[in-house]
């Protein structure tokens, strides 16, 4: 297939059905990959020696914090495209991954508090990777809020687009300065990148279940995509024949 | 160049006529640092602990309170329309509107720093140290500032959203402008959070006008 035929992707009109077709595959990938993932996690992997059986909240917890940390730079490569070339499913994209980010990033301080609980005995400590994160989270919701507030979908796209680069400039910025500080303000009692080595059943959870969650993310955010494609361009013809 | 004075020139003397608008983001700045004591308790060794902490803050949101103000008007008359048709390039007249707002609702605070810090039982070393992070700071606050009014503008709910989308921002001039006090009066060396102060502001000189023209055009469209 030629370069050119693939470019016909970037119109709605075309991906719509491409996506449709394709969703159902990434609900069941993730379904299967997930139910793998959680089997191992829960009743292969071993008790571990030091955290016994409360680590096991790292088969959620890593995952989720890799992708949130992922779709923000995806959003920015997809909201920066289409600012460029001005394609208006670009944007959608952006938009539609907006809110799978921030859902990661909000289960990832979540499942860090039921684990910091019992290992560190406090829901919360001022942890350079949890702060992060919760910036990271404030980012999304920034986005999110800002793509809302403006009616003119073309003015939040390229709004959101300006908002979400600056905000990427920003992330290692933010995360080094938070780092700096910790480092200043006293040392994190627990090193979360001092952990033991780990065994091999609960890596290949670990990366099963973060497979279950890329497939969970494209899954809601082409669903999500497809949705924001139909609302925009309800005017259209091909939406008409679409939802009919 | 000329631009640039001329568009800061003109800012200040709107400003100047109307004179209550600035000195209400200065007295909100006074405001909030006393708050910290009357809520607190005004035990001097607590305080110097969180003078730092406190002053910075209060700056942060006495900057933005001056954020929605900065194009809304221009906006609304449509001189900032008219800057962006006019030959003089968009950008320095930008850069000008922010240098305004920085010697506006920037410089100010710098000057009266000094006064609320001892309030604060700062010492005289510590109130240099506070004074010069709070000149390399807040034009930083202003630059990126700029870019979140001029994303919000004629947005609805604009004030509001401007703090959520700015705040996360600031962080890393809160942390290195708030360490580098609170350095110089633990009795370390201060000149690394200058130093990560002077390069975030090199950073947002180059970039941030750019940003900020980029999402003014997209309001005028």
């Amino acid at each position: 297939m030629n370069l050119m035929q693939w470019f016909r992707f970037a119109s709605p009109q075309s991906f719509y059905p491409l996506a449709g077709r394709m969703i159902p595959w990434f609900w069941a990938l993730a379904a299967a990959f997930g139910l793998a993932g959680l089997y191992i996690g829960f009743f292969v992997a071993p008790t571990d020696a030091q955290q016994g059986e409360g680590y096991r909240i790292i088969f959620i917890h890593v995952p989720a914090s890799w992708m949130s940390m992922f779709i923000y730079l995806v959003m920015a490569f997809w909201a920066g495209l289409g600012l460029a070339l001005g394609t208006r499913l670009s944007a959608m994209m952006a938009q539609a991954l907006a809110p799978t980010g921030a859902l990661m990033a909000a289960l990832s301080l979540w499942t860090g508090a039921l684990w910091g609980k019992p290992m560190w005995g406090a829901w919360w400590v001022w942890d350079a990777r949890l702060t992060s994160e919760l910036i990271l989270l404030f980012l999304y919701i920034g986005f999110i809020a800002l793509q809302a507030a403006i009616d003119d979908p073309r003015r939040a796209d390229k709004a959101g687009a300006i908002l979400a680069l600056v905000g990427v400039v920003n992330v290692p910025i933010i995360y080094f300065s938070v780092k700096w500080w910790n480092t200043l303000h006293q040392g994190s009692t627990i090193n979360l990148t001092r952990a033991p080595s780990m065994a091999q059943t609960m890596l290949l959870g670990m990366l099963l279940m973060a497979l279950a969650f890329w497939m969970y993310s494209i899954a809601a955010a082409l669903t999500r995509a497809r949705a924001i494609m139909l609302e925009r361009e309800r005017h259209t013809e091909w939406v008409k024949h679409a939802v009919d | 160049m000329n631009v640039f004075f001329a568009s800061i020139r003109r800012d200040l003397l709107l400003a100047l006529r109307r004179k209550s608008e600035v000195a209400t983001s200065l007295f909100f700045f006074v405001i909030v640092v006393s708050l910290f004591p009357l809520g607190i308790g005004p035990e001097p060794v607590l305080l110097k602990k969180i003078a730092p902490g406190v002053l910075w803050v209060a700056a942060l949101l006495a900057t933005l309170l001056g954020l929605p103000r900065l194009f809304a008007a221009d906006h609304q008359d449509g001189t900032l329309e008219q800057m962006a048709l006019s030959p003089a390039p968009f950008g320095l007249l930008i850069a000008g509107k922010i240098a305004a707002h920085w010697l506006l609702c920037g410089l100010p605070l710098v000057l009266l720093a000094p006064l609320l810090g001892l309030q604060f039982a700062l010492d005289a070393s510590t109130l240099w140290v506070l004074m010069l992070a709070l000149l390399l700071g807040t034009p930083l606050l202003s630059l990126i500032g700029a870019i979140g009014a001029a994303l919000t503008l004629g947005v609805r709910g604009g004030g509001a959203l401007l703090a959520l989308l700015v705040l996360p921002l600031y962080i890393p001039a809160l942390i290195f402008g708030a360490g580098a006090v609170e350095a110089q009066s633990a009795g370390l060396d201060a000149g690394g959070h200058f130093a990560l102060l002077a390069a975030l502001l090199a950073l947002a000189v180059f970039f941030a006008p750019w940003a900020t023209t980029a999402a003014l055009k997209i309001a005028l469209e």
